[in-house]
């Protein structure tokens, strides 16, 4: 039991997707604008990945080993896919507000690196606590940095007001604002890096 | 076709939503071989051709396969098996034919399987240029230019930003930032320079 809760928790902190293996970049600065979208596209490739993760272990040994990158895209395409028509079933809002950031989930590299890097050398059990660890990580990212954008570009964070009288920058909310808060953090990693080392 | 229409999809595309500093598409190449300008160019003529390409094929599966017979849902997975057949292809075709060519870009093709701008630009223009499962008319041409476009708009970017970081290795910048940290502060300030093409109206 403890080896599959140490296979959660090393996707968090440890080998984090966005902060520490710097995957799925483009997904995680364009949806970053507000909380809710960030919670939102976190949990898709949450879904995206524990799906991916699990059918990948299972059918390792059956994918000869030169074409196993297709194998690996249509699985996880399939996931993307199913994802894609629950979210546009159950939360419109939500898939409008993505746009077409959820079917390019499937060019995310996070899933495709988990697929090469672990679930294909790993037993089915281990795979999918290895793909919830890196999707919590993933959305936790996610939350981290649109909750900076939100607070500093709109003033609210989950559509509530947190300071009265606080004159949001509203370029924190625009492109440049997600490249530099990530450069920002990134930096601010390395230093805290930098201290325990 | 109108010349009109055809400068709104280049200005849109270069500059105001600039595929990498307005979209995020493609991001990761950018941040990582964007170091010096030889290999940035390599790769940017790469994704260039093969946006261009990858926006002709799947107008074309899209228009003839997906529509007629009601599969638009199973756009995401032919749309990304057909870009990462046709990248193999064109890689095992330029091995043959030009050993220099293939030098040259030799292990970038590889790399654009998984770059979103192209599955971003096939995605976009499925979107743009096809109004409830009917092709707008001459939209064939539309979602070709917009191909080539989104790849000069990679280009661009590309060329700006390792132009400035061949120069930044004479800098002393401090150690916590050195390299992607950087990278990242330095395209935001380019991705907030280019937000000024946004008063653009034709």
């Amino acid at each position: 039991m403890r080896k599959y809760i140490s296979e959660f928790l090393k996707g968090i902190i440890r080998e984090n997707p966005t902060f520490v293996l710097a995957l799925g970049l483009c997904p995680t600065l364009a949806v970053s604008v507000t909380v809710s979208n960030g919670i939102g596209m976190g949990i898709a490739a949450t879904a995206v990945l524990l799906g991916s993760n699990v059918i990948i272990a299972l059918i390792k040994d059956m994918i000869p080993d030169k074409i196993r990158i297709p194998c690996y895209i249509v699985v996880i395409a399939t996931f993307v896919t199913i994802t894609e028509l629950l979210m546009k079933a159950y939360s419109p809002a939500l898939n409008r507000a993505l746009g077409i950031y959820v079917p390019l989930i499937v060019v995310n590299c996070i899933v495709l690196g988990r697929a090469e890097a672990y679930a294909c050398k790993n037993s089915v059990v281990n795979s999918f606590f290895d793909g919830l660890g890196m999707g919590v990580g993933f959305t936790l990212a996610l939350i981290l940095i649109s909750a900076i954008r939100e607070f500093f570009g709109s003033g609210k964070i989950l559509g509530l007001t947190l300071i009265k009288g606080f004159e949001p920058a509203f370029v924190m909310a625009m492109p440049p604002g997600a490249l530099l808060v990530i450069g920002l953090l990134l930096g601010f990693f390395n230093v805290i890096k930098g201290r325990k080392a | 076709m109108s010349a009109a229409q055809l400068l709104t999809i280049f200005i849109s595309a270069v500059f105001i939503y600039n595929v990498i500093l307005s979209r995020f598409l493609g991001l990761c190449s950018f941040i990582a071989i964007s170091k010096e300008t030889r290999p940035a160019l390599a790769m940017s003529l790469a994704v260039m051709f093969v946006t261009t390409m990858s926006s002709i094929i799947t107008w074309l599966i899209y228009r003839f396969l997906l529509i007629p017979f009601g599969l638009e849902y199973l756009r995401t997975i032919s749309f990304i098996l057909v870009i990462a057949t046709f990248v193999q292809l064109v890689e095992m075709v330029i091995r043959k034919i030009s050993p220099a060519l293939y030098r040259f870009f030799g292990i970038y093709l590889p790399l654009i399987t998984v770059n979103c701008a192209v599955l971003g630009v096939a995605v976009l223009n499925s979107d743009m240029f096809f109004l409830k499962g009917k092709a707008l008319a001459g939209s064939f041409y539309y979602s070709t230019f917009q191909g080539v476009c989104v790849g000069l708009g990679y280009t661009l970017a590309m060329l700006l930003m390792s132009g400035i970081r061949e120069r930044l290795d004479y800098c002393d910048v401090p150690k916590a930032v050195k390299e992607f940290p950087l990278a990242f502060i330095i395209a935001a300030i380019m991705s907030m320079s280019f937000m000024g093409f946004n008063g653009f109206k034709f």
